[in-house]
């Protein structure tokens, strides 16, 4: 194996696992903005509200019992607030799709306040629950074996995603509604059903992310902006409305913020800066985004 | 009324307003004179986003990446270089300028929602980057200890001195401002943001010209954080990210938008709210400012310098 | 004698389908050529194609014999090509004479300028634009205080301001009323003769009063190109709009008692009525 792969090889596991947690993420994030135009910013700050869930349920040290609490509680929270969302959101479909994100904008700083307030200002750790909390052997080195458990459920998740959308009908409705909502509208489907449905889901899964990222991330104040940004880039490479292009950008971007650090340690922003360059002038609408993606 | 009447009223209510605030340094403390300089700069701040937001339609949610690079940059000159206000600041211009120029180059590709997304994006990567430079920024540290400013020999180091600096730099600035709003370029720009597919149909060169606004803006910014990082003497990444971006861009919105001193209004209530008020509701100024604009999203498009302009129908949309 | 505007084989499909099939167009300086077709014949796209919206799949655009297939729109309309579009296309937070003002003074000011200046030379041409289009009365409403009808007359005042050598017209009479398309009718033909005009059009009554020449596409291809009397007089145009070539077809058999011969040139032009 050549050495290079060899020194570096904890760190591409480090970015395949934050590859997979930014694909729970942002998946959320994809399909609510190529279904519904609409910018959810206050998509980070859920994820935050998944990792404080995990540290006020399941504590420093968690059981199984209580990470598997902390896990429902987030999802359950997170369908709420994204039915919430989508409601709000609903009552400004007249105005422009600005006016709708600059909304989801200052809910979060509500939000994100809230959650200072409720859960301090201190930065918190999380241990994984027992069982994968120690480290394994791969190729002579030590490694963390909830990355490895992230990175299979994320696998895991990614197929389950694929398939739902590549093989059902709700997964062809979303997609139908991806490429025209106008289109969809008109043969009779109820658009704020879907609307409801995605952007409940999409929030479970930021508030999931959240927990499970949590023994890697922790949860403390100004997390949700650097979550949100990495889940930006990650829907802007992919591209809008896509569930491949979510996969394949959360791996790069995993990557770069892993394997890019390690390497280049500063330089790595302006790699993450590069590529988002990059693929806006090279293909604006991502690399798997549909042709309408980059609407005004 | 007539026009050039109403030129007359408007004149007059602006060099009455200046008086006023002239007067604070002398009337009232030190804490309020402070303030009062944070408010300006920050006023400043939020008019040149309105150059972006208002005028041009490119909303922005980064724009305290160019602010920041210009407080660092006025930091950074009167640490190592040299204390002399006009030299700080024209530093601080022309490095909001230069990173808003590579920023803009591919932010103003994209439109609407996705420019939104990308300015963020942009913005959070300066942050960092800002964070991880040790050497020129001082990493997580920031840019401390940061020397008094001078005009002309003369140290700005007391609260007087400085307010009425910070004061006269705003008006000179504002001026400017308004001045490239009424001009030809600035009607270009509101073209561009009423219709730019018509203005590419009549031949104009939409990309170059909101590059030139974004990069305006973007000196404007510099300016504006020029002057926060002699108030307060110290620069941090805090001061380049979404912490500042969100708030600046909710300053404009509250204001009102392409209005003359919307964004001005808009940036006083921030400030007081976030800094003034923030201690007396338990530091979450931050969550009443949340309230504030979800309230001002819902019941009044157009942000509250419109309130006026609904109420006298008629008044003239810029 | 060089085109001064002309496609050879130009072609743009989307996915399967060929929206424009290999389309030839040649305008000579001062023309007055239309453009009509059945819905979905591909009108708007071969539009696009010529002013630069559209990216061509195949084929060329030339401009005075010169190859701007390349060209962007904005980089057309600076070497002279002008246009209206089917939708109105106006600045609405703008009166009509700011909107008139903003396309003249990429010609005729400095755009790009910072200071603010009076230009009387502006104002003036300005308020000669308005006056040929019958908006001088109108200068400073905001347009989205105007009719429908005065929109559609303030985007041809527009689209002059920029002085094209080529100008394109996209639907110019859609929504109108019988009077206010025959006042737009009287603008065009007031339009100076060196101009070059291209319009699309489904008002066929226009058609066959302001064009020289006309040209029929139907399924992307062009059908037929000639004057308009050829272009009614022909069998495979009607079929293409009717559906069918004969006129038989087209009308129950006459009872010679109850209803009397019906007028000839009525039965030719389904777009009017017996005169």
């Amino acid at each position: 194996m050549p050495a290079w792969i060899d020194v570096h090889f904890i760190s591409l596991l480090n970015g395949l696992a934050i590859g997979s947690l930014l694909f729970i993420l942002a998946v959320g994030l994809s399909l609510i903005f190529g279904m519904m135009d609409v910018l959810n910013l206050a998509h980070g700050v859920l994820f935050l509200g998944g990792a404080y869930a995990a540290w006020g349920i399941a504590g420093e040290s968690p059981s199984w019992p209580r990470f598997v609490a902390a896990l429902v509680v987030a999802a359950v929270a997170g369908a709420l607030a994204g039915t919430g969302l989508s409601l709000l959101v609903e009552r400004l479909a007249r105005r422009s799709h600005l006016d709708q994100a600059l909304l989801t904008l200052g809910l979060t700083l509500i939000a994100a306040d809230g959650l200072s307030i409720a859960f301090g200002d201190d930065v918190h750790a999380i241990n994984p629950p027992p069982g994968l909390d120690a480290s394994t052997l791969i190729l002579g080195k030590a490694y963390p074996v909830y990355r490895l458990a992230l990175i299979g459920l994320g696998a895991v998740l990614a197929a389950a995603v694929h398939l739902v959308v590549e093989r059902t009908s709700i997964g062809a409705l979303i997609r139908a509604t991806v490429a025209d909502r106008h289109m969809v509208a008109s043969v009779g489907v109820d658009e704020r059903r879907i609307k409801l449905w995605v952007f409940a889901v999409g929030a479970a899964l930021a508030t999931t992310a959240g927990v499970l990222g949590a023994p890697i991330y922790g949860a403390r104040p100004g997390l949700d902006g650097t979550v949100l940004i990495l889940a930006l880039v990650v829907v802007v490479i992919g591209g809008l409305g896509s569930v491949r292009g979510a996969l394949i950008g959360a791996l790069v971007i995993g990557e770069i913020e892993s394997l890019g650090r390690a390497v280049l340690s500063d330089l790595a922003s302006f790699v993450l800066f590069g590529a988002l360059a990059l693929v806006l002038v090279v293909r604006p609408r991502g690399l798997f985004g549909a042709p309408t993606g980059a609407r005004s | 009324m007539t026009t050039p009447a109403r030129r007359r009223l408007a004149a007059v209510a602006t060099l009455a307003v200046l008086a006023v605030l002239a007067a604070v340094p002398l009337v009232l403390g030190s804490y309020a004179s402070t303030t009062l300089a944070r408010i300006l700069a920050f006023a400043l701040l939020a008019s040149s986003l309105d150059l972006l937001v208002g005028i041009t339609g490119l909303p922005s949610l980064g724009h305290a990446a160019y602010a920041g690079a210009g407080a660092y940059a006025a930091g950074w000159v009167a640490i190592h270089a040299t204390r002399s206000a006009p030299l700080t600041l024209v530093a601080a211009v022309a490095a909001g300028a230069l990173v808003a120029v590579v920023a803009g180059s591919v932010a103003v590709r994209a439109r609407g929602v996705f420019f939104l997304m990308l300015t963020l994006a942009i913005g959070e990567i300066v942050e960092q980057l800002a964070q991880s430079w040790h050497s020129v920024t001082g990493g997580s540290d920031g840019l401390y200890s940061i020397p008094a400013t001078e005009l002309a020999g003369i140290s700005l180091g007391d609260v007087r001195g400085f307010t009425w600096f910070v004061l006269g730099v705003f008006v000179a600035a504002m001026a400017v401002l308004h001045r490239l709003v009424a001009s030809p370029l600035g009607a270009t720009l509101r073209g561009i943001r009423d219709n730019e597919a018509r203005m590419r149909a009549l031949g104009y060169r939409t990309y170059h010209y909101k590059l030139a606004a974004f990069v305006i803006a973007g000196a404007f910014a510099g300016l504006a954080g020029g002057l926060l990082a002699a108030q307060q003497r110290l620069v941090t990444p805090a001061d380049l990210g979404f912490a500042t971006s969100g708030p600046v861009l909710l300053a404009v919105i509250i204001g009102g938008e392409a209005t003359p001193w919307g964004p001005c209004l808009g940036a006083a209530i921030v400030v007081v709210l976030r800094d003034v008020l923030g201690p007396s509701l338990g530091g979450h100024g931050s969550l009443v400012l949340g309230a504030v604009f979800v309230a001002v999203v819902f019941l009044l498009p157009g942000g509250l310098a419109r309130i006026r302009n609904r109420l006298h129908a008629g008044g003239t949309h810029r | 004698m060089t085109a001064v505007l002309a496609c050879t084989g130009l072609a743009r499909t989307f996915g399967a389908l060929r929206a424009v099939d290999g389309v030839d167009l040649a305008l000579p300086a001062g023309a007055r050529h239309a453009l009509i077709g059945p819905n979905g014949a591909g009108k708007s796209t071969l539009f696009q194609l010529l002013t630069g919206g559209l990216r061509p799949s195949a084929g060329r655009v030339c401009l005075d014999g010169r190859d701007v297939t390349r060209m962007s729109d904005a980089r057309r309309a600076r070497l002279g090509v002008g246009q209206t579009f089917q939708h109105s296309s106006l600045f609405l937070s703008m009166t009509a004479a700011d909107n008139v003002a903003l396309a003249a003074e990429r010609t005729g000011g400095r755009p790009w300028s910072p200071v603010p200046r009076r230009n009387p030379a502006l104002a003036r041409r300005v308020d000669q634009l308005l006056g040929d289009v019958d908006l001088l009365g109108r200068r400073g409403v905001p347009v989205s205080s105007l009719s429908h009808g005065e929109c559609r007359q303030l985007e041809v005042a527009v689209a002059l301001a920029t002085a094209p050598r080529v100008l394109l017209l996209d639907e110019p009479a859609a929504g109108l009323s019988p009077a206010e398309t025959a006042r737009l009718a009287a603008l065009i033909q007031r339009l100076p003769a060196d101009i070059t005009l291209l319009f699309v059009e489904h008002d066929l009554d226009l058609v066959f009063r302001l064009a020289t020449r006309v040209t029929v596409l139907h399924l992307g291809k062009v059908l037929l190109s000639g004057t308009p009397d050829e272009v009614r007089d022909s069998a495979e145009v009607q079929e293409a709009y009717l559906g069918t070539g004969r006129r038989a077809d087209l009308f129950l058999p006459p009872d010679p008692v109850a209803d009397p011969a019906p007028d000839p040139a009525a039965a030719r032009d389904p777009a009017t009525g017996p005169a």
